[in-house]
């Protein structure tokens, strides 16, 4: 691949794009959330502040160089899913750097920030981060195993593992998205995705309730800016994940906005109707219901 | 309940005893008598509950009187049994062997009244005081309001006023200067 | 049993500084009590030079107050509401976070007992460097109705620099918004530098904790 300076200006923009994105569907969440219980909620730019003050905060402390690397692997996993992702299909310069086979590639990416997260947060030397952090591995486990189905499923259906081609078989008309194709393998992913979003049922890893924050306990300041920077970028790409395989993917930026917003809807929607479940429970939970499902997908096209 | 106290108080030589409800009798034992009077409640007569364990300092006796609450769990009685131990040498028998948790009180006596409990578990490790190293601080002869000055850096205090005088002065001046000259 | 009172690590022989020879000769020296704590002392950060983008960030810092979730007192039963919709501290950007380290505004909720101000004095110097402290309650003033209790402290100001008093025995969620919004008015003046102020006067701050904490068994700044 030939070096192209404008090919990757168009990448950084659309980087920033979806990093801002991210923040504001994240904040209008929130709100949600607020409004469900009746509250006034927090102004729509207080993830900016939050960042800038993050960043902002003068003594930093450190553990050990793997945990500066704990948040450098996460943002990189982040980033890394966001380059290989074909933002709007038709146009050359917002189709990042997708190539032939990136499937494999992106099922990598999701599980690299976490192991990542695990090396830095094990470094911080805080129980709590252990704890955290085995919780959230063995739950991410159980995550992939019904959306590995799903996306096995759907490399069957279309005989491909490149994204840009799933996304292109499904063009002309709402009647060939996967949702239709492919109903099932879309239930075994669509509830994968709660859990790869981390909201209320799946989220007892990161609650700020919980046993005090989960993995990053440790992190503060600059450290948990980047954690922030990368969760912003990291719903919207997991979503946009979802758009390219299960819905028809996106001509226009209006049509990205509009499904990554109602499909990070999804488990928001699930969020502030269910409580949180205990480890154990979605743990079982993963691998009864979605597994079931993504298992009859497997099946059905074999 | 008062045939067991009569039945009870030739044996253990009960004195004092005051029924103070239909459900709670007081009872005042020997040092030497208590543990085995609480340990026959607790095997023969069904007061198989420990309530608690606390400590008065009566400083114009020299004693410290020591209050076993037991209850009775079935007939919904409670026995109040006081001990009258020395102030200077104050020692008693442990009674932790009968129910665990009375060594958690007895730490606590020892730890706000000095009271030594021999053989009981953990006593001298911090209860609630880190650290502590003057006389324990609920024996009445601790002077708390010296012992805060000294320690605790107050803080001045403004010159206040008695409400009604200084009313008095600022709306009837002529009056309470009589007032004062009388 | 005396002998087992207080376990101090720093007295404690296991945790000595001591030679240890390797498998292959080499001899190296091992302080055991450096993997639990570290003895620097805190220091003094300086405001961004540039006045416009420290009174950026000033704002960015007021409008972004993350609480410590650490009740001290009777207080600590007013800091639950303040996040139910009657009083929605979220308006504000006031948040709560779990640990000492994503935190900059510490709430002393009431009355201080010893054993709490050591625990207090310890969550204190975890936060990072703009850090702010709200002491709610006549008890953090003047010791309020404990001022003549033998556990209790008088007056926090002497072990630990205060941005904000909210007086009242105890005062209503409503006060503690008026005093975020206080502390809020005086980060975006730029005299939010009590943290600075703690590292300036740092030895007399320590001679006064040392005063009443009697086992002190941790370093004298926790990082």
């Amino acid at each position: 691949m030939d070096f192209d300076l404008k090919r990757l200006g168009f990448t950084l923009l659309g980087l920033l794009i979806v990093l801002n994105w991210g923040m504001l569907m994240s904040a209008i969440m929130r709100k949600v959330g607020a409004r469900v219980a009746r509250r006034y909620g927090i102004p729509w730019y207080q993830p900016w502040i939050d960042l800038v003050k993050n960043y902002a905060l003068r003594s930093q402390i450190t553990h050990g160089i793997m945990f500066y690397l704990g948040p450098v692997f996460r943002i990189s996993g982040g980033v890394g899913l966001f380059l290989f992702m074909p933002m709007i299909i038709g146009s050359e310069l917002w189709m990042n750097y997708s190539f032939q086979g990136d499937l494999v590639l992106l099922m990598y990416f999701q599980f690299f920030g976490m192991l990542g997260m695990a090396l830095g947060a094990g470094e911080g030397g805080h129980p709590n981060s252990a704890i955290g952090i085995s919780r959230g591995l063995s739950q991410f486990t159980v995550i992939e195993v019904p959306m590995t189905l799903a996306i096995i499923s759907l490399a069957i259906q279309y005989d491909t593992l490149s994204l840009v081609d799933i996304v292109k078989a499904q063009q002309g008309g709402f009647q060939n998205w996967t949702v239709w194709t492919n109903p099932v393998a879309t239930i075994a992913g669509m509830l994968a995705l709660l859990g790869a979003l981390s909201h209320s049922p799946f989220n007892l890893v990161k609650a700020p309730n919980e046993i005090p924050i989960g993995p990053p306990t440790e992190y503060h300041g600059a450290f948990l800016g980047v954690l922030r920077t990368n969760a912003a970028i990291l719903h919207v790409v997991e979503a946009a994940l979802f758009m390219n395989l299960f819905f028809g993917g996106a001509t226009n930026w209006f049509e990205f906005i509009l499904k990554t917003f109602l499909i990070y809807f999804w488990s928001v929607f699930v969020g502030v109707v269910f409580p949180r479940f205990r480890i154990e429970q979605s743990v079982a939970w993963f691998l009864k219901i979605p597994l079931v499902f993504g298992i009859l997908a497997i099946i059905l096209y074999m | 309940m008062k045939d067991l106290i009569t039945k009870l108080s030739k044996a253990f030589e009960l004195k004092d005893v005051v029924y103070q409800r239909s459900d709670m009798t007081f009872a005042t034992a020997n040092k030497e008598n208590l543990i085995s009077l609480i340990t026959h409640m607790r095997d023969n007569e069904g007061f198989s509950h420990f309530v608690m364990l606390t400590c008065t300092d009566w400083i114009e006796d020299n004693v410290f009187q020591l209050t076993y609450i037991l209850n009775n769990p079935t007939d919904k009685h409670d026995l109040a049994v006081r001990c009258m131990i020395d102030r200077e040498e104050a020692t008693m028998t442990s009674a932790h062997h009968l129910w665990k948790h009375i060594a958690t009180y007895q730490r606590e006596l020892k730890e706000m009244y000095g009271i030594e409990f021999p053989g009981s578990p953990r006593l001298n490790e911090n209860f609630i005081l880190e650290g502590w190293d003057d006389i324990p601080p609920m024996r009445r002869d601790f002077d708390t309001k010296q012992f805060s000055a000294d320690t605790f850096f107050p803080r001045e205090r403004p010159e206040t006023n008695d409400p009604t005088e200084y009313m008095k002065k600022q709306l009837h001046p002529k009056d309470w200067t009589e007032q004062k000259a009388k | 049993m005396s002998e087992e009172k207080n376990i101090n690590k720093f007295e404690n022989p296991d945790y000595a500084k001591r030679e240890v020879t390797g498998p292959d000769g080499e001899v190296f020296i091992v302080d055991p009590i450096k993997d639990y704590f570290s003895d620097e002392r805190p220091q003094v950060y300086l405001p961004n030079s540039i006045p416009v983008v420290e009174k950026f960030l000033n704002w960015a810092r007021a409008e972004s107050l993350w609480v410590l979730g650490f009740g001290t007192g009777c207080g600590s039963i007013e800091i639950p509401p303040l996040m139910t919709p009657r009083f929605d501290a979220f308006r504000f950007g006031v948040q709560s976070r779990p640990t000492p380290r994503q935190s900059n505004v510490f709430i002393i909720s009431g009355y201080l007992a010893v054993k709490t101000l050591k625990r207090v004095i310890r969550s204190y110097e975890q936060m990072p460097n703009p850090k702010y402290v709200l002491a709610l309650g006549s008890c953090t003033i003047n010791g309020g109705m404990y001022f003549d209790s033998y556990n209790t402290i008088n007056r926090l100001d002497q072990y630990m620099p205060v941005d904000v008093y909210v007086a009242g025995c105890m005062p209503r969620p409503e006060a503690l918004l008026a005093g975020f919004n206080k502390l809020k008015e005086l980060i975006k003046d730029g005299k939010g530098e009590k943290a600075n102020e703690y590292a300036e006067n740092f030895d007399w701050y320590k001679a006064n904790q040392k005063k009443i904490i009697k086992d002190w068994n941790m370093p004298d700044y926790n990082w």
